[in-house]
């Protein structure tokens, strides 16, 4: 049995093999599809019972799902999308994996129920490329809810008609933002687009698209199954619901934990297995490499939800838990992080393109003794000179763990520059405090 | 219509215009890279950033629209930081090689940075390196280290060229602008990306470190390539022509050149060029001045009218010509007693001369095409023939204008055509025919009686759809349809089409002064001879004005035939070519850049020129030459003092404008019989169309210019025994020329398309009518 | 120029789309053709833009953005390590260092014998089990102990 934790709802009773489509009936699945075209639910009423669910976006920025839904244009007579991000690529986050390989038809229902709730008859989930065998596993869950009558014409007998199909990434972190992602399926780079026009008015072909992440439209056939309220009530006002959390780093059980909204940090990285090492906690990016770092005190001091964690000055983001113990060198932890969006930049906008690469030189050269005193004013201009003036929020993305690190962790900026070498580890060493960790799921 | 303010400044907007669109019509200048107003938006660049009262951050003023009440600043110290961080950022990759890049001196990077950049660079680190890349003959790209990413290139291709030759490849930092792996950029508009490139990376290569920008005078001019009339700028240094680039005007060429206007400069100081009067004496020939030049000249003249009457004279003049060089060269001839004076070389059918009620022309402004939402097209090489014409069309048809074809090869126009019929070019009437017919059937309008008998196709018959369908129509009959045997039968079904559609319809127009050889009356009178005549019924005189007669000619062979046998020829060009052969006497004249000058293009707008340099070595305006020659013979009124004298002589733009009418009376349709044998389709190549480009040396490197070949389709290759790449003997007449075979399976059946105007294929007879091929 | 099979495999990508949107399975097309040529050679691309209708340009721009086409000839396995930091503060940069000793070349290299060719990767979404790296863009292997590596090391051909 795989264990995300006691207050598991969504991830609850999975094994890793008991995915297929008469297990998830088994567990109840397709029910709340049932129930909406059954009891011939209004659109507006699937729309108002997540609205009230309190369902914020699990992809990143946290937007109410209902409310985006409610944006699509409801007169509008054309073909709409549907589009689900499965494109998890934000460093240190692997929830959404677990969900298309371990309950992939409980997304299915959740899109199908999206799709009636906004008119849409077409939709395309894109997986992040580098998880070729998750890929092919939920093609075959589609072909099951096909031959099943749930995806198709006339959806048990309703009238109802949706389509569902899978498309593979290729290996571009900037395709799971929602219009780099559109312009991939497209067929074509995954250059963002400026916005506006938002998707949901020129979407996915040009034509109104609606994009959430997997973990979001996953929550949904809960949500109708036992109504909006009971989902709010599992979280905090305006932070509905349970959340799955992906902890890496020093934790001696890193892995996947499905908690309520609110719950304490403590709790999660109790869950985790604690500190490995019974090392100190030095530091935690609580939502994915693009959050801003806290330091560990004032992690544990929080909770985790939206807003508390806006509170303590970084983002709930992805849920992506990264956990630093005391051995970590904070320089040479940005220079890989800085690496990464320089690496990943898709390149159209001038900010993004010429400052990711700026910083991560200048972290680069910190890091390897040869940092000069102007560096460290100079970074925290340059991320923002680019925070805010690009087309998507990759260039935030960017900033914000360079501000940040200086911001918390400048000492240790200031150590290299001083003595050309780290105030922790050897060049190179703290990475190392790896080996023999415990498994959770 | 929501208002806005900018800087203090109210406006009230379209819906859907962005804050540029407002800042613009306001006249405030806000920094830009990426934007430009001709190309989608890409907000890329960021160098536009502004401030907009209650947003938590900067926004392009390119890409955001405008909302009512918005208030905006552009200098505010917010924006301006937010602008001068972008501009470090364009800086800290970009080389700081201003003084030897060709841009410099016209780079809106250089210009902005002096506004907006540092004077001392905060990155230390080492610039990046973009390796250079070969794209053809036309565009550098030499200095891709230069290249801001702006997409300006790579967008142009896509949405005005309509074919997309470069791309940015790779991502992040590592992007690089490139063709596919190798390939050359072969459009034939491909220069206006040097234009939109807003630093030196995309360059000229011709002109590549020939001068620096700010020692050149930038002088107007018109070209003389096609019916348009492109407006130029020419660029010139130490009485040389060294750059043109494009004029804006937005009813005529916009802010684009093709290639052939933007380059054929090269060909102006080709080592061909005629730079000194000769005579052949003794079958020697002799550098002279121009005394004796023109003495001899006018003398020659005169004892061929004695011995042979006006009739025995004849004049032919390129379509390129000035209004004001054909006014006088048609004077010239009346004034010594004949009427045979043409410049429509290429025609081969005349019948409706004399029953014409005024000069053919487009039939509309060419502003006007974009709002026509049906467009039928008639026998035309539209993009090779009319490259900005044909862009007109592009941007039409995505917006939702639908292109009917009917033509005799099916070449990708890069425009998403509607309904096409691609017939062999003897079919071309009656295609138009079964159109004509489908259409009054529609409208439930009598049949004409001469069409009672045609059929009609399917083809034809989604044709006529479209066409009854839309509310603005326009027909246009091409180059290969004025060229036609049966140009005539052509222009009665467009004008007996028009009728029944309250359609306009006119002539694409082959050059410069197709418009404008009517209107200065420099075609044969009552009496006279036509182009085809004088050269089918050889004359012993001739005064060819511009006119190389292998290569312009509807048959070249008929043409060099005449030209060899007859006693005199005097020669008014700006080239030798091979004129030392035929002629008697050579007057050296200017190119449109030497002289001043008239085009009237296919719209029928009258466009004056000055000569933007002095002319080459002992070159004289060909005006000036003829008016000299008038007052030789003792001829009435040759006393101009200056061309706009000669120009007002043949009209006001009003008395010209009243002269344009298509319609032609008193002459029955028919429908002639389709011959059998193989037919020659041949087209002018765009690099072969006058003399100026036939000199071009960069031109002449493209693709465009590749040898003729003999095309034909997988069936008739068969029949013949030919296999693709093989070399056959193409024979027409007398004549024959020895050419690759090539495939080409959307040619219709039994043709065999050949260019025309190139040496390869000069010896060869009319470029209409029939045909034999064997393998070599 | 690609098998039967192949572009059988391409139309089931376009049968996704919209008819007129095939370009949309260009990324597919390519990971498809990479899959049967090892690598995407200029007339593979020329081909796929063919068979897609889309320019050649075009398509040489998705090849060059999306990082796991190998647009040059490479080893016969490609090992793509996790370094990000996630992995790397459970082990991922010393499973990089590991395999770069034990097959004496760096990232983007590839071995003497053409067996290997070992490339940095970013992050995959399996963070949690940490080292992780990707054989041949589709075979994730996790938990790359030491001696899991030198497993795997004996275990490709
Ligand atoms: C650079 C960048 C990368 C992103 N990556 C992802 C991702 O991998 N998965 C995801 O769901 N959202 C990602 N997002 C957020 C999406 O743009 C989008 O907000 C989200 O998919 C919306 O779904 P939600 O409202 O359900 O969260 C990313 C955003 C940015 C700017
Ligand atoms: S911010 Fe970076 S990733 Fe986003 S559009 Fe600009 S260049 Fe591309
Ligand atoms: S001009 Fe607005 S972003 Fe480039």
């Amino acid at each position: 049995m795989l264990d995300y934790g006691p207050d598991a709802i969504l991830m609850k009773g999975l094994d890793g093999t008991n995915w297929h489509l008469k297990d998830y009936e088994a567990r109840g699945g397709y029910g709340a599809l049932k129930k909406v075209l059954g009891e011939k639910m209004t659109a507006d009423a699937v729309i108002a019972e997540v609205k009230k669910s309190g369902l914020r976006g699990r992809g990143g920025a946290g937007f109410p799902a209902g409310l985006k839904w409610s944006f699509m244009p409801k007169q509008y007579t054309g073909p709409k999308y549907l589009v689900c991000n499965t494109d998890e690529g934000e460093p240190g986050t692997f929830k959404d994996r677990d969900i298309i390989r371990y309950n992939p038809h409980m997304l299915i229902e959740g899109m199908i129920i999206a799709a009636y709730a906004m008119g849409t008859a077409v939709g395309y989930n894109y997986i992040h490329g580098e998880i070729w065998a998750e890929y092919t596993l939920f093609e075959q869950a589609l072909d099951e809810a096909r031959a099943a009558g749930y995806l198709g014409e006339n959806i048990l007998g309703s009238g109802f008609a949706f389509q569902l199909h899978a498309v593979h990434g290729w290996g571009a972190y900037i395709c799971g933002e929602e219009t780099g992602l559109l312009e991939s399926i497209e067929g074509k780079k995954g250059q963002p687009r400026f916005k506006p026009p938002f998707p949901a008015s020129f979407g996915l072909y040009g034509k109104p698209t609606t994009i959430n992440n997997t973990e979001t439209f996953a929550a949904v056939p809960w949500i109708i199954n036992n109504g909006g309220d009971a989902f709010l009530a599992l979280g905090k006002p305006n932070n509905g619901g349970t959340k799955l959390f992906s902890v890496s780093g020093h934790v001696n059980r890193p892995g996947n934990y499905e908690v309520r909204l609110g719950t304490p940090f403590a709790t999660l990285l109790e869950m985790a297995g604690g500190m490995r090492g019974g090392r100190k906690i030095k530091a935690v990016i609580p939502g994915g490499s693009s959050a801003p770092v806290l330091p560990g005190h004032i992690m544990m001091q929080t909770d985790l939800d939206y807003d508390s964690i806006a509170k303590a000055g970084s983002m709930l983001g992805s849920g992506a838990v990264i956990v630093m113990d005391e051995t970590t060198c904070m320089v040479r932890a940005l220079e890989r992080l800085s690496y990464f969006y320089f690496e990943e930049s898709c390149g159209q906008c001038t900010p993004c393109r010429e400052g990711t690469g700026w910083m991560y030189r200048m972290v680069h050269r910190i890091e390897h003794g040869k940092g000069r005193q102007e560096d460290l004013d100079l970074l925290t201009n340059v991320a923002d000179n680019i925070a805010g003036r690009t087309i998507c929020a990759l260039g935030d993305a960017a900033a914000l763990p360079v501000k940040s690190f200086l911001n918390h962790f400048r000492e240790e900026f200031q150590y290299h520059v001083d003595n050309k070498r780290c105030m922790v580890s050897e060049p190179g060493g703290y990475f190392t405090a790896a080996a023999g960790t415990e498994k959770a799921a | 219509m929501p208002t806005v303010e900018i800087n203090g400044r109210q406006i009230e907007v379209q819906n859907g215009a962005t804050v540029m669109d407002a800042a613009n019509a306001l006249g405030i200048a806000i920094p830009h890279f990426c934007y430009h107003k001709k190309l989608s938006i890409a907000a890329n660049c960021r160098m536009c950033l502004v401030q907009v009262e209650k947003a938590p951050k900067p926004l392009p003023a390119c890409a955001t629209p405008v909302m009512e009440g918005m208030k905006v600043f552009t200098e505010s110290e917010y924006a301006r930081t937010a602008q001068k961080s972008v501009m470090e950022f364009l800086l800290i990759n970009h080389p700081l090689d201003c003084p030897i890049c060709d841009q410099g001196g016209e780079c809106l990077l250089q210009d902005l940075s002096v506004g907006y950049g540092k004077s001392d660079s905060r990155y230390q680190e080492e610039k990046r390196v973009v390796f250079h890349k070969n794209i053809g003959p036309l565009i550098s790209m030499e200095e891709m280290s230069r290249c801001i990413h702006c997409t300006r290139c790579v967008r142009f291709g896509q949405e005005i060229a309509g074919v997309m030759e470069l791309g940015m490849m790779g991502r992040g930092e590592h992007s690089e602008i490139v063709s596919f792996v190798g390939n050359t950029v072969d459009s034939e508009l491909s220069g206006n990306m040097i234009d939109l490139c807003p630093v030196g990376a995309l360059t000229s290569k011709p002109f590549r470190y020939k001068a620096r920008t700010w020692e050149l005078a930038r002088r107007k001019s018109v070209s003389p390539h096609d019916s348009l009339g492109s407006n130029l700028v020419v660029q010139v240094m130490a009485n040389k022509v060294m750059r043109v680039l494009p004029l804006e005007n937005e009813g005529l060429n916009e802010c684009w050149l093709s290639d052939r206007d933007r380059y054929s400069y090269e060909g102006l100081n080709s080592e061909d060029r005629l730079t000194q009067p000769m005579l052949k004496v003794d079958g020697k020939w002799q550098e002279v001045d121009w005394q004796q030049a023109l003495a001899a000249v006018a003398k020659g003249l005169k004892n061929a009218q004695t011995d042979h009457g006006g009739q025995g004279l004849g004049a032919l003049a390129a379509p390129h010509s000035t209004l004001e060089e054909l006014h006088l060269l048609g004077k010239l001839m009346r004034g010594i007693g004949s009427e045979n004076v043409d410049f429509r070389l290429r025609q081969s059918d005349f019948s409706a001369d004399q029953k014409q009620a005024g000069a053919p022309w487009l039939g509309m402004k060419v502003a006007d095409i974009g709002g026509l939402d049906r467009v039928l097209v008639v026998g035309s090489f539209l993009r090779k023939d009319h490259p900005l014409l044909a862009n007109r069309m592009r941007q039409s048809a995505k917006r939702g204008q639908q292109l009917n074809l009917i033509h005799a090869t099916d070449d990708n126009l890069l425009i998403s055509v509607a309904n096409k019929a691609i017939v062999p070019p003897q079919a071309l009437p009656e295609t138009l025919a079964q159109v004509v017919k489908a259409v009054a059937e529609a409208k439930q309008q009598p049949v004409p009686a001469a069409l009672a008998g045609v059929t009609v196709g399917a083809d034809a018959k989604n044709i006529a759809a479209s066409l009854v369908s839309g509310a603005k129509t326009g027909i246009f009959l091409g180059n290969l349809a004025a060229q036609h045997a049966q140009a005539t039968q052509l222009r009665l079904l467009a004008q007996e089409l028009a009728g029944l559609l309250g359609a306009s319809y006119g002539f694409l127009g082959e050059a410069a002064n197709s418009v404008g050889g009517y209107l200065a009356q420099a075609v044969p009178g009552a009496g006279g001879l036509n182009a085809a005549a004088m050269l089918d019924e050889p004359r012993k005189a001739y005064v060819l004005l511009n006119v190389e007669p292998e290569l312009d000619c509807q048959n070249p062979q008929a043409a060099m035939k005449a030209m060899q046998d007859a006693e005199f020829v005097i020669c008014l060009s700006a080239y030798k070519g091979s004129a030392p052969d035929y002629a008697n006497a050579l007057l050296p004249i200017a190119p449109f850049t030497e002289t001043s000058g008239t085009f009237v293009n296919a719209e029928g707008r009258r466009q004056s020129f000055n000569g933007v340099v002095k002319p080459l070595g002992d070159a004289r305006p060909a005006w000036k030459v003829l008016r000299v020659l008038g007052n030789l013979l003792g001829l009435e009124g040759f006393d101009y003092d200056s061309s706009e004298q000669v120009r007002d002589a043949i009209g006001t733009p009003e008395q010209l404008a009243g002269r344009l009418d298509n319609r032609v009376n008193g002459i029955a349709l028919q429908l002639a019989a389709a011959s059998t044998g193989l037919q020659r389709i041949a087209e002018v190549p765009i690099y072969a169309s006058d003399a100026i480009v036939r000199r071009a040396g960069s031109l002449q490197k493209t693709r465009d210019a590749a040898a003729p070949r003999a095309w034909m389709n997988s069936a008739l290759m068969t029949k013949l025994g030919v296999k693709d790449g093989q070399a056959v003997k193409v024979k027409q007449g007398a004549g024959a020329a020895v050419l690759n075979a090539a495939c080409d399976d959307r040619l219709p059946r039994d043709c065999v398309r050949v260019a025309a105007a190139h040496p390869a294929s000069k010896d060869l007879g009319p470029m209409s009518g029939e045909l034999s091929v064997e393998p070599q | 120029m690609l098998s039967a099979e192949s572009l059988k495999r391409i139309d089931r990508e376009i049968a996704k789309f919209p008819g007129d949107q095939k370009q949309s399975a260009v990324i597919a097309a390519l990971a498809i053709a990479q899959d049967e040529k090892g690598w995407l050679a200029t007339e593979t691309m020329d081909f796929v833009a063919q068979y897609l209708g889309m320019p050649p340009i075009a398509v040489y721009e998705v090849a060059s953005f999306y990082n796991m086409y190998n647009l040059e000839p490479g080893g016969r396995h490609k090992l793509t390590v996790c370094t990000n930091l996630p992995c790397a503060l459970s082990g991922g940069a010393d499973a990089a260092e590991h395999l770069k000793h034990r097959l004496g070349v760096g990232f983007n290299e590839t071995t003497a014998d053409g067996r290997v060719t070992l490339k940095q990767g970013e992050c995959m979404g399996a963070c949690g089990d940490a080292p992780v790296l990707l054989v041949n863009n589709k075979r994730m292997c996790s938990n790359m102990s030491r001696e899991k590596l030198d497993q795997l090391l004996a275990e490709l051909k």
